[in-house]
């Protein structure tokens, strides 16, 4: 595939671009209507059915969770899209980005809006592919390709583990539909099956939302075009898991097994992924290792479940989508218009890109938990949820403190430092980005900025709403506020603030000796990654060493064998042919007629699996055919009869047109595998008759038939049942099967018309090197 | 009857499977016809046997006035024979390309796609 | 194959098997028939036709591709089955028109013409154009 400054660019930008923007605006302006019923506690669902007798549903359920959720994706999808107009708009393959990021969209908005569990996982899964076609994106480039696969497959193997939890949960709580589910916290909690459903729940969700151990894939995933980083990678799909660790809350939450697996797992990926974060170099890699601890904090604080941490977690999933997202976007500008992301190349780039830096800068600060930004507010309920928990309290307020600590450091290393001092050397030469970039930021910092002075709006219209629905009480008043009094979380902040300092000005040595400890431990996640892939390989390779033989023969023989194993064994286990052939009955009223059209078939199939002559086995498998018809003829089937006799008569035909050019027979199989061959074949024939003898014992259901019988003249205006029932009653099941048989004429047209191929010898030679 | 060609059937399949374990792939498309006839008989006779009853209904009748021979397999069993005619073809002429090009009808021979000493591709 | 015999009872035979398929086709609602039969049989006339005097021959016969035949068939039944939503019913649902019935007798059907009858001419068409793609291109093949 051609990159893009490989060819002459062409400017696709125009209505795929505009037409990208509109839809996530339309949809943020969709859903704000349902801001007031929902500040008002109603959870709004819409549906119809969809697959009914499975009770899967399309249904839409809208409480505080899920429109905080849709609000972010619509409202940084429209400013992401908007971005990308600019970032990608010369790129030759723009408009399948744009299709992939569409598809995401929806995918995710299904998710978060989905009322049913079956239609979730369907949303979740369209996220995972479309993620994976999106870090792929750069699809030239090997470690794309490398990182989309493994995000892909870490992914996707949580979506599988998550697929069980749903059926298991789905049956446990006897609903798909999440707003029985939450209602029945207290049997599922006591269900057998509960400590399985929320291992296979959290096997989901971890991987998506990348946790400890299965955080590796998230930083490798930067390899996607930044506004796709921006967009999947921080505000939105990474938050998938916690989304449904949020959702579930309510039904799988406030037990142990929830409480210390989520606040262990969280708190260990936080303070994990902050150290990480510190030692990169290239900033786009430090905000990655921020996201990732920022989602540890979001699980730890699920877990920790008590009515403040879900407020502090609320807050913060909010708080940290507006600044994250600008700081994402901020970087691409910077590394568009100067050709760079390592940190030591990028010094006092304000004066250039003055609007850049306003964004960046606002959003810095909201990282660095700054007052008045939204930033000090998210921070400050953070650790006094922290501080207020019964158990674990110190873990957590001590994570939550590491973390703070370290973030703000972050947050100087990726604002502070290149905006900075004097100007650096870079690839290009800086200068501001085009609008569409720098209002993003912009944005999304002026947000920062204004829910950080009147917290009021935002605790009115999100959080509070959707700590009801993570909590599951709409009576608990939450309260958010920038500043009231001076007690053990401001101090906290303070502390924060001056350690933050102080190991901001350390960081570069603080950096590399991080590195060096680093590097000196011997667990390797990624590495290792590659090594379970490899070993898998391994053993497909050995595997498929012993069980593909590449002898037609022998994979025939496993088929039949396997089938003579599998249906003899349930016969023989369930009893299934329990009984007895009245014989004197089965034969009664047999004809001479009967006997001959038997003995006739019979004979001709004999005769053609023993003769090795090319003629008698073409003869033979005539009077087969003529003999099957003349019983279709027999027992009242004109219809069928005379279709079987044209096609033997067709089938002969292609026969002999064939054999003109085709060798004789030879020798069938090796002497000694004769009497093998022989008794599975016997076995197989012998199993045949006993199930068909026992499906004959049992009653016919007669309905269809019944219907055909009354409806093919009253309805379809038809004498003909068998043609009524071909054309009318099943029209849709023959117009398939026409459609067969014009693919396989097609087919075999095409092979005898295609390519002439050179003669075999040479092409086995070459191949066999 | 049914059970005799319950039978029957069971000596078809037999003959088939034999056929279709053979070296040449010509036997096996012969199995394959075989095996076609056998799975058709199947379903019709499942439907139960009905002799001289054609599943027609008389001119001025609304529905059948006697018992008629069951049209659903008779209907299943009409365009299984299509298709199966269909695939056999398919089949057939895929054979005579494959003898057209390696020259050998005879399975073992057909190495292309699993060559005979090669290993598995190393992993990276 | 150079037969005078063949040659000579070819070309009334495929005339009759053709006239004879057709009539097998429009009877099938009714009686033993259909656009499967139908098709065979048309088919079967055509088969003749190559093996007496060549594919070539049977091809300009014929005037149309067969694969050609086989895809305006699979429209034709298609179309027939798209029909019935313009009425508002669900795919495939059968259309009737009885040209000339008497609408006081439920028994007299005029004329009956329908989407049904489409669609079995549109099975006509795919299973003849299929047989014949088939078997003309194996017998230039040989």
């Amino acid at each position: 595939m051609a990159k893009s400054d490989a060819v002459v660019p062409r400017v696709y930008g125009g209505p795929a671009g505009w037409i990208s923007v509109a839809i996530p605006a339309g949809i943020f302006a969709y859903l704000l209507q349902f801001l007031a019923p929902v500040a008002a506690g109603t959870p709004v669902t819409l549906g119809f059915d969809w697959v009914g007798s499975l009770d899967v549903r399309l249904s839409v359920l809208i409480d505080g969770l899920s429109l905080t959720f849709a609000l972010l994706i619509s409202g940084i999808g429209t400013l992401v899209t908007l971005y990308s107009t600019k970032y990608l708009g010369n790129h030759p393959e723009y408009p399948r980005f744009v299709l992939f990021l569409m598809l995401f969209m929806i995918g995710m908005l299904g998710l978060v809006l989905a009322d049913n569990l079956i239609a979730l996982f369907v949303f979740w899964e369209i996220t995972t592919i479309s993620s994976y076609l999106l870090i792929g994106f750069s699809s030239d480039e090997a470690k794309s390709r490398r990182s989309a696969l493994q995000a892909l497959l870490v992914t996707g193997t949580g979506g599988l583990a998550f697929l069980a939890g749903v059926i298991l949960l789905g049956t446990a709580a006897g609903s798909f539909e999440l707003s029985v589910i939450l209602t029945q916290g207290d049997a599922i909690r006591a269900h057998p099956h509960y400590v399985p459903i929320v291992i296979l729940f959290l096997a989901g969700a971890f991987t998506k939302s990348a946790q400890f151990p299965f955080h590796f894939w998230l930083p490798n995933a930067m390899a996607a075009p930044t506004p796709v980083s921006a967009y999947l990678h921080s505000a939105t799909m990474v938050k998938g898991g916690v989304y449904l660790m949020a959702r579930m809350n309510p039904a799988l939450g406030s037990t142990d097994l929830w409480f210390w697996t989520l606040v262990i797992a969280g708190g260990f990926t936080t303070v994990f992924a902050s150290l990480l974060a510190i030692r990169q170099t290239d900033i786009k890699q430090v905000l990655a290792y921020t996201t990732l601890m920022a989602l540890g904090a979001l699980t730890m604080f699920i877990g920790a479940g008590t009515p403040a941490a879900i407020t502090g977690m609320m807050t913060f999933l909010v708080v940290h989508s507006l600044y994250k997202a600008a700081l994402f976007l901020m970087i691409g500008i910077v590394d568009h218009e100067t050709g760079t992301r390592e940190v030591d190349q990028l010094r006092g780039l304000g004066r250039k890109m003055p609007l850049t830096f306003l964004g960046g800068a606002i959003a810095g600060l909201s990282m660095a938990g700054i007052p008045p930004l939204v930033g000090f507010i998210g921070k400050e309920f953070l650790y006094k949820a922290g501080l207020d928990l019964d158990r674990g309290m110190i873990w957590v307020t001590g994570t939550i403190f590491a973390a703070s600590v370290l973030m703000f450091v972050a947050a100087g290393i990726s604002v502070l430092r290149p905006f900075t001092g004097k100007l650096s050397n870079t690839p290009q030469a800086p200068h501001e980005g085009p609008w569409a970039m720098w209002i993003g930021p912009l944005i999304l910092g002026c947000l920062s900025l204004g829910f950080g002075l009147f917290p009021d709006t935002i605790e009115a219209w999100l959080v509070a709403p959707g700590t009801w629905a993570v909590y599951g009480d709409y009576s608990y008043a939450v309260d958010l506020y920038l500043f009231r009094e001076v007690n053990a979380a401001f101090v906290l902040s303070l502390v924060t603030f001056a350690t933050g300092a102080l190991l901001y000005a350390v960081h570069r040595p603080l950096r590399d000796r991080l590195g060096r400890i680093i590097e000196a431990n011997p667990v390797k996640f990624d590495a290792g990654w590659d090594r379970t892939l490899d070993g898998l390989k391994a053993l497909a390779a050995w595997q498929t060493n012993i069980l593909q033989s590449g002898v037609l023969q022998r994979y025939i023989f496993t088929v039949f064998a396997t089938l003579a194993v599998g249906v003899g064994a349930t016969i023989w286990l369930k009893d299934a042919l329990d009984f007895t052939v009245d014989w004197n009955d089965a034969l009664a009223g047999l004809q001479f007629k009967h006997w001959a059209v038997v003995l006739f078939v019979t004979a001709g199939a004999v005769l053609t699996a023993i003769t090795s002559s090319r003629m008698t086995a073409i003869v033979a498998l005539g009077v087969v055919g003529i003999g099957v018809a003349l019983i279709f003829i027999i027992f009242s089937a004109p219809d069928v009869a005379i279709t079987q006799l044209l096609v033997e008569v067709l089938v002969v035909v292609l026969v002999a047109i064939a054999m003109l050019k085709l060798p004789l027979l030879g020798l069938a199989r090796d002497r000694k595998r004769r009497p093998v061959h022989a008794a599975l074949a016997v076995t197989i024939g012998a199993m045949v008759t006993m199930v068909m003898v026992g499906v004959l014992q049992g009653e016919l259901d007669r309905r269809l038939t019944d219907f055909f019988e009354t409806a093919s003249w009253t309805e379809a205006y038809g004498r003909n049942i068998v043609n009524v029932i071909l054309v009318d009653f099943r029209a849709i099941d023959t117009f398939g099967e026409i459609g067969v048989v014009v693919i396989a004429a097609l087919s075999a047209y095409a092979l005898l018309r295609g390519t002439r191929y050179e003669r075999p010898e040479s092409k086995l030679e070459d191949r066999a090197q | 009857m049914e059970i005799l060609i319950a039978i029957m059937v069971g000596v078809l399949v037999a003959a088939s499977v034999y056929l279709m374990l053979a070296r040449s792939v010509l036997r096996f498309l012969f199995g394959l016809i075989l095996i076609s006839n056998a799975a058709n008989l199947v379903i019709f006779v499942s439907g139960r046997l009905t002799p001289e009853a054609p599943p027609l209904i008389v001119e001025g009748a609304d529905a059948p006035l006697a018992e008629v021979a069951n049209a659903l397999p008779q209907a299943l069993v009409l365009t299984a024979i299509v298709i199966g005619f269909g695939l056999f073809a398919f089949a057939l002429t895929l054979v005579y390309r494959t003898y057209q090009n390696l020259g050998t009808l005879n399975s073992d021979e057909m190495r292309l796609a699993e060559p005979i000493d090669v290993k598995a591709e190393p992993t990276k | 194959m150079n037969s005078i015999i063949l040659n000579a009872a070819t070309r009334l035979l495929v005339a009759l098997l053709l006239l004879f398929s057709v009539f097998m086709l429009l009877r099938g609602h009714n009686l033993p028939g259909g656009g499967f039969i139908g098709g065979l049989i048309g088919a079967t006339g055509f088969v003749l036709h190559a093996i007496a005097m060549g594919a070539q021959a049977t091809r300009d016969t014929l005037r149309h591709e067969p694969q050609d035949i086989a895809m305006i068939g699979l429209g034709i039944a298609l179309a027939s089955g798209v029909f019935a939503v313009f009425f508002g019913e669900a795919f495939f649902t059968g259309q009737w028109w009885f040209a000339g019935a008497d609408p006081s007798d439920p028994d007299d059907k005029g004329l009956p013409i329908s989407s049904v009858l489409f669609f079995d001419i549109g099975v006509y068409l795919v299973v003849f154009g299929s047989i014949l793609t088939l078997v003309l291109a194996l017998e230039e093949e040989v």
